[in-house]
């Protein structure tokens, strides 16, 4: 279990007004854009309850859009982030919803392209963030670890044959966390790293067999 | 594991027995949970105090509204005052004020701030912290050890209840941001161990049960002028504290009862704007012309 550091407490150093509402917002964009890591045909971002209801004021939009570009919490851009050279290169909507069976500060990425994806996520507090969805899966990722993240095909030994290579890097795991569509089907995984991976390990992990997604998300700066 | 400081009191007994400093044992606490180094943390509280300086310094010169229109231009009418009238309270008071306004403001225009421990609560710290730093002519490495007494502060607090509003009202943002303006005065000051803790105790008890209920959802009213108001809170602490006065109640059980008080506080009163100050009349009318 994470215990909060005194780099939490004073930190982020970002752009206002809101600490839930505006960094964790780009936060929430910025691991979004790793995850899917390559430029979309069209976004929309879903913004629920409290996001949705006071976003506008809170620059919610602005910093979800400017995250998923790729700028810091502190980037002096985000305030005016739709009329940058990048957003005018994206196909980008946004909705606004309530849903009580959701976080207050929820945000859905359905990202169409090359590969279509759907990335929930919350903030929950003083930045913090968390993606809890890829697709159909539940996958742990709060931003603060290096994080492998692999979809697929279940079968056994891929958890043995992944944190072999890993092995090989000397990297320590901090957490691993499994999901799957159905036995034998689709299946993900979601390793928290006390290090960093070299890119021969991510390359050797992705030649593994029936591999689907291999993503290494880099920790998000303080 | 040699310490793993998550009270007050262990705090406490670690600087005694140890005749260091809290933000001595505070870093060396850091390093043993093992996911920062001393230089991690010492650059960013650098990077922050830095930050703090710089939204100061900006804060002072705009007058720029927020999106909202509803706020913006409260620093410049402080400073115009005290350019003709001197505050009752003195320099330094006058500076903490203007500086805690310029900070919340800058925030709210969207500009670049610390979150310390929240943006809502940012202008806490810095302007207590800064303030008397320029009056006294602190040295830069004391303004990072007095960051880090008052992040060890939130630390601990952040340890028994989430420093949010929606989760544990005002008295968690800006009621804890005042106890760690406290510390880090109080430890600018010269104070022993015992008279920072005591002063952030002193701050915490005395915010109790504070509700968030901002108008139309935004960190603007009543968030920016409660500001300056938690910051000169942070500094009676402080003084009670430099005398000795003792909080009759130990800081820990003081933590206990904020969020005992946090949980017990109507969810109508945490951040989600639907009771207190934002459904008065007046905010309703305001709510109506700026969120349509």
């Amino acid at each position: 279990m994470y215990q909060s550091s005194i780099i939490d407490i004073i930190s982020p150093v970002m752009a206002g007004p809101s600490s839930s509402h505006t960094a964790g917002a780009v936060r929430l964009g910025l691991l979004a854009r790793n995850i899917y890591n390559a430029k979309p045909d069209k976004i929309i971002f879903k913004l629920y309850n409290s996001y949705a209801s006071t976003g506008k004021g809170h620059g919610t939009d602005k910093g979800l859009l400017a995250g998923f570009l790729g700028f810091s919490v502190c980037d002096k851009r985000i305030k005016t982030v739709f009329d940058t050279p990048e957003a005018e290169e994206l196909n980008y909507e946004f909705e606004y919803l309530q849903d009580f069976n959701r976080h207050p500060n929820a945000v859905d990425f359905v990202i169409e392209g090359g590969l279509n994806m759907l990335i929930s996520g919350n903030s929950v507090g003083a930045g913090e963030i968390e993606i809890t969805n890829i697709n159909k899966f539940s996958v742990k990722l709060n931003g603060k670890y290096n994080t492998l993240l692999l979809v697929y095909e279940d079968m056994p030994g891929v958890i043995s044959a992944v944190t072999g290579v890993i092995q090989k890097d000397n990297v320590n795991i901090a957490s691993l966390h499994c999901d799957r569509s159905g036995k034998g089907k689709d299946a993900s995984m979601c390793i928290c790293l006390d290090g960093e991976l070299s890119k021969d390990c991510i390359k050797e992990i992705s030649e593994l067999k029936d591999m689907y997604i291999v993503r290494y998300i880099k920790k998000l700066e303080s | 594991m040699r310490y793993s400081i998550t009270t007050f009191r262990q705090l406490y007994y670690a600087c005694k027995e140890q005749g260091k400093k809290i933000f001595e044992i505070a870093l060396e606490n850091e390093v043993d949970k093992g996911d920062y180094t001393e230089y991690q943390v010492r650059l960013q509280a650098k990077k922050s105090l830095d930050a703090m300086k710089e939204a100061i310094k900006e804060g002072l010169k705009s007058v720029e509204l927020s999106p909202s229109g509803m706020s913006g231009d409260d620093c410049d009418k402080l400073q115009k005052r005290y350019a003709k009238t001197p505050s009752l309270l003195g320099s330094l008071a006058e500076k903490i004020m203007i500086y805690a306004l310029a900070t919340s403001e800058q925030n709210l225009r969207m500009g670049t701030i610390a979150a310390c421990p929240t943006a809502g609560s940012c202008g806490i710290v810095p302007s207590v912290l800064i303030a008397y730093a320029e009056e006294n002519k602190i040295r830069e490495d004391d303004e990072i050890n007095a960051l880090i007494t008052a992040g060890e502060v939130g630390r601990i607090v952040s340890n028994k209840m989430a420093l949010a509003g929606a989760v544990g009202g005002c008295q968690a943002e800006c009621g804890v941001a005042s106890a760690m303006a406290a510390a880090a005065l109080t430890q600018m000051r010269g104070g022993t161990v015992k008279q920072v803790i005591n002063a952030s105790a002193l701050a915490l008890k005395n915010i109790l049960g504070l509700t968030c209920d901002p108008v139309c959802g935004l960190v603007e009213i009543p968030c920016v002028k409660r500001n300056p108001f938690l910051a000169i809170h942070a500094v009676t602490a402080s003084e009670l504290a430099m005398a000795d006065i003792m909080s009759k109640i130990p800081a820990d059980e003081i933590v206990d009862a904020m969020e005992q008080t946090g949980q017990l506080m109507s969810p109508l009163l945490k951040e989600s704007s639907e009771g207190g100050l934002a459904t008065t009349k007046t905010a309703l009318a305001l709510a109506k012309n700026i969120l349509k």
